[in-house]
């Protein structure tokens, strides 16, 4: 008797385990194709939040400079608690981000709630293709560490390659449901012709839901994106 | 050479910035006989310069003897000061550097970092000075743009607007639109 019982389970649980495996992966899929079909298009208005929380990632260069210039026209109240990342080699973005939050405690808003963090760089400027693949995948892990912490609905970048492990990550969360985000790129202003790398990226890949740019030649060359103008 | 009622010999400051960066070849033309001798002959009198990261050490001078006064620094944790009392600032082509020249409303030559490798930012420059809001130079054609140029034909730059991409993103979330 215990002969047959054996044979029976080890029969039917390779059976049981490729359906399991089949079924897994046409959930992800069709999860996958359903993400993809909602980026881009506007939140489901039946359903408005008071605020949302946002993760803002900022870069060397202009680019916080343009990102504090983007964030002194968004309602603060709507987008909070507001998170934070730098690059760990980026020693001013953080810094300037503090003071962007203090002058908004100085001029009387209420209800601030702000987060600071750094994160391992994918690549450093001038780091040579093939030791950024090693740096990508270590940058990646901490995105993943950091973004299961905040979790955000909001995710506000503009250029910086520390955007993409963050962005692909936030694109997972919604495929497998951890967390609805909606994902929003601004090309920086020196971006006059070409789009940067980490546009690029998201523009083909479609995983920004809005993509904006500020020059009409970029607009003309990328038609999904939105012209906006100079924001400088 | 704009001296004032009192006697007093106005000061023409030229700011040269490299913001960050490391970028020898325009500190280094920037000190250079041939672009001084220019600035003195346009009406300046100062030349300071931020020199960044780079290892090239410009040579001061104080001007006593009828040429430009040089000086130099590193790094400055702002230069919105060094920018406000400029007559004129010769800057690399990162962004912030121009836009914060450009939104004080200061006469701006940019030069671009030929050695850079993926040299986009050369793009905002040549689109700014086709706009005619800059002029826009090589290290090796700075003392030919100083010469040539002329101030009054720069066109001001008027400052960028972000309430765009704010609408559209409030739009899309759904958030109320305000009056």
């Amino acid at each position: 008797m215990e002969k047959n019982t054996s044979c029976f389970f080890s029969n039917s649980s390779p059976n049981l385990v490729i359906t399991c495996f089949v079924a897994f992966i046409t959930i992800i899929l069709v999860r996958f194709l359903y993400v993809i079909y909602r980026t881009g298009k506007p939140l489901n208005k039946r359903t408005p939040q008071q605020t949302l929380s946002t993760l803002i990632v900022l870069g060397s260069g202009g680019h916080t400079a343009e990102m504090i210039n983007l964030l002194l026209v968004l309602q603060k109240d709507r987008f909070t608690p507001r998170f934070y990342i730098a690059a760990a080699t980026d020693n001013m973005s953080l810094q300037k981000a503090r003071m962007f939050e203090n002058s908004l405690a100085d001029s009387g808003v209420k209800g601030i709630s702000a987060e600071f963090m750094q994160i391992y760089r994918s690549r450093e400027v001038g780091q040579s293709y093939v030791t950024s693949v090693w740096t990508t995948l270590v940058a990646t892990a901490h995105a993943l560490w950091l973004m299961i912490k905040i979790r955000p609905q909001v995710v506000l970048c503009n250029g910086p390659g520390t955007c993409i492990p963050l962005c692909v990550i936030a694109f997972i969360f919604k495929v497998v449901g951890i967390r609805w985000s909606s994902i929003f790129y601004v090309e920086s202003i020196a971006r006059v012709k070409r789009l940067s790398l980490s546009g690029l990226l998201l523009y083909k890949l479609q995983i920004a839901d809005q993509f904006f740019v500020q020059w009409p030649q970029l607009q003309r060359k990328y038609p999904r994106a939105h012209y906006v103008g100079c924001l400088m | 050479m704009g001296e004032a009622r009192d006697g007093v010999k106005v000061k023409r400051v030229v700011f040269v910035t490299v913001g960050t960066t490391c970028f020898d070849a325009l500190v280094k033309v920037a000190d250079s006989q041939e672009v001084k001798d220019e600035l003195y002959r346009r009406g300046y009198t100062d030349l300071l310069i931020q020199m960044g990261r780079g290892s090239y050490l410009p040579i001061k001078s104080t001007g006593d003897d009828g040429s430009l006064a040089v000086d130099y620094f590193t790094f400055s944790s702002s230069i919105a000061d060094y920018l406000r009392s400029a007559s004129l600032v010769i800057s690399h082509a990162g962004s912030g550097s121009i836009f914060e020249t450009l939104q004080l409303g200061k006469p701006l030559i940019v030069v671009v970092n030929e050695d850079l490798m993926d040299n986009h930012q050369s793009e905002l420059a040549e689109e700014l000075a086709e706009r005619k809001h800059l002029y826009c130079a090589r290290p090796l054609t700075l003392h030919q743009t100083i010469a040539g140029m002329d101030l009054n034909s720069l066109v001001p730059y008027s400052p960028g607007d972000a309430t765009p991409v704010a609408k559209l993103i409030n739009r899309f979330l759904g958030f109320p639109e305000e009056s």
